[in-house]
């Protein structure tokens, strides 16, 4: 793809912190590459307000390889932008024209509050995980291969969900703000395996509880959440999440301890 | 130290309930309960096609009103079309609270059907439209059951009365429309709900929904027309 340069209009949500009210703000940059990333042209743009001695726009990265998660933005109407199965890190600036505004605001949710500009605040993903996306028993030293027999569309099928990097998207898409492809990943990747059985019931009951409790919404079914996923988690893991539910509350005796 | 795990009471059913996953649950099986009754309703309307003056359709109303069995599961028709809406109406809450800052620029056409966003909306107006439903045909043949005397009731010249007036039918089609929203949506919606996804019987799911709700709805549809237009006798 041919090269060329471009001078752009952002529109970012600025808030100084979770407490206040948040508001955008205007900023013109030029002669950004289309090789850029998303990121890198926000490092152009706070380079220059660093030097102007202003306050640099505050947003979550970590790898930069489209693998941890960390970034978030909402752009142009969509988590992540305008590209399927791509993190913001991954979205180039060859996917913007010359002279295009691009509207960026963090995510928006009542479980991910605003920690500053667009930066959210992630953990009730981490409190979700300690509720039960766990396996209990220490693991040891890797195993040899095909000691313990799985099933290899289980094998392929759990690894699919674990694919999940928790970034998020799922719930900046819904319109709901529903964490359940998230939820459903995480309890699908174990609930198909051997190593995760013993606490399969205890499991999804005490993580759809504590999704609840974070006060995420409710699943209706638009699937915009596997539309906007970075790493293309499939909403049969809602399903299976709903499956795994069900048959805990209505078909496990487990739990009368 | 090592945390105490939490352990959710499973075995009580009002923990079941009380999550959000339950509640959805209990309301896409009343939707598939629903759903059914809507083939029953739809069948025994189309009795008024057999063009004999609305005798047959008279006949198998009177059953419907008389037989206890279906008295009896007239009553459960009604608790579960209560807690379906009102199981849905706490989910649309805490949904809508789930996002307490909106986003000032949002192009949600991109990640799914506009139709499928909108389900408590087209909910509220098959409510709406359940009223007028009711009050213009329910509440006449429980009154002449109950306290006329139970005289022969014809239900099929209460249509034919109803159905004359052009507004009521264009009423009767803004609701069917909504209801053919709602049903699109909602029959695969149901069953993924409930936990079925399967790459087998999900394709077949979703297609059967499409024909239902476009057979259903036409054939709904079909009866004020037909009226209205005197295409029935």
């Amino acid at each position: 793809m041919e090269h060329y340069n471009m001078n752009l209009t952002l529109k970012v949500w600025r808030q100084k912190n979770s407490d206040t009210k948040g508001h955008f703000e205007t900023f013109k940059v030029g002669d950004i590459s289309s090789e850029m990333s998303f990121l890198e042209m926000f490092d152009v743009l706070n380079e220059r307000l660093v030097s102007e001695n202003k306050e640099p726009v505050a947003f979550d990265h970590d790898c930069r390889e489209g693998i941890c998660g960390a970034c978030s933005m909402y752009i142009d109407g969509e988590p992540h932008g305008p590209w399927a199965k791509t993190t913001t890190c991954q979205l180039h600036m060859r996917a913007f024209k010359d002279g295009d505004t691009i509207v960026v605001e963090p995510w928006r949710s009542k479980a991910f509050p605003v920690i500053k500009d667009l930066m959210v605040d992630r953990s009730a993903f981490d409190r979700i995980i300690q509720a039960g996306g766990f396996v209990s028993v220490n693991t040891g030293n890797a195993v040899d291969a095909n000691s313990l027999p799985i099933v290899r569309y289980k094998a392929e099928e759990a690894f699919n969900s674990a694919a999940c990097i928790g970034c998020g998207a799922c719930v900046a898409a819904c319109k709901n703000g529903s964490a359940m492809l998230f939820v459903g990943a995480k309890v699908s990747q174990l609930a198909m395996l051997p190593q995760g059985d013993p606490e399969r019931t205890t499991r999804v009951l005490n993580m759809v509880a504590q999704m609840d409790k974070e006060g995420f919404g409710n699943c209706s079914n638009t699937y915009a959440c596997e539309a906007e996923c970075p790493k293309g988690i499939s909403v049969a893991n809602i399903a299976r999440l709903n499956h795994e539910y069900l048959r805990a509350g209505l078909c496990s005796e487990e739990g009368d301890l | 130290m090592l945390k105490q795990p939490q352990i959710f009471l499973l075995m009580k059913w009002g923990n079941f309930f009380s999550t959000t996953i339950g509640k959805k649950s209990m309301v896409a099986a009343s939707g598939i309960f629903l759903i059914l009754f809507l083939v029953v309703h739809a069948g025994i309307n189309a009795c008024i096609f057999l063009n004999d003056g609305g005798e047959t359709f008279n006949t198998v109303a009177s059953f419907m009103s008389h037989n206890w069995i279906m008295r009896f599961l007239e009553l459960g028709l009604f608790v579960v079309l209560i807690a379906h809406f009102v199981q849905a109406m706490i989910i649309e809450r805490k949904n809508r609270a789930a996002r307490p800052v909106k986003y000032h620029f949002s192009q949600p056409n991109k990640n799914s059907k506009w139709y499928s966003r909108y389900m408590a909306i087209f909910g509220i107006l098959i409510l709406l439209f359940l009223i007028m439903h009711l009050s213009q045909f329910f509440i006449g043949t429980k009154e002449a059951l109950y306290f006329e005397g139970d005289p022969y009731h014809d239900l099929y010249g209460e249509m034919q009365e109803v159905f004359s007036h052009g507004w009521i039918v264009a009423l009767y089609l803004v609701g069917l429309i909504a209801l053919f929203w709602h049903l699109l949506q909602g029959f695969q919606s149901a069953f993924h709900t409930l936990g079925l996804s399967h790459k087998k019987y999900a394709p077949i799911i979703k297609m059967m929904g499409t024909w239902y709700s476009v057979i259903i709805i036409l054939l709904f549809a079909l009866m004020p027309l037909s009226m209205y237009f005197g295409w029935i006798s």
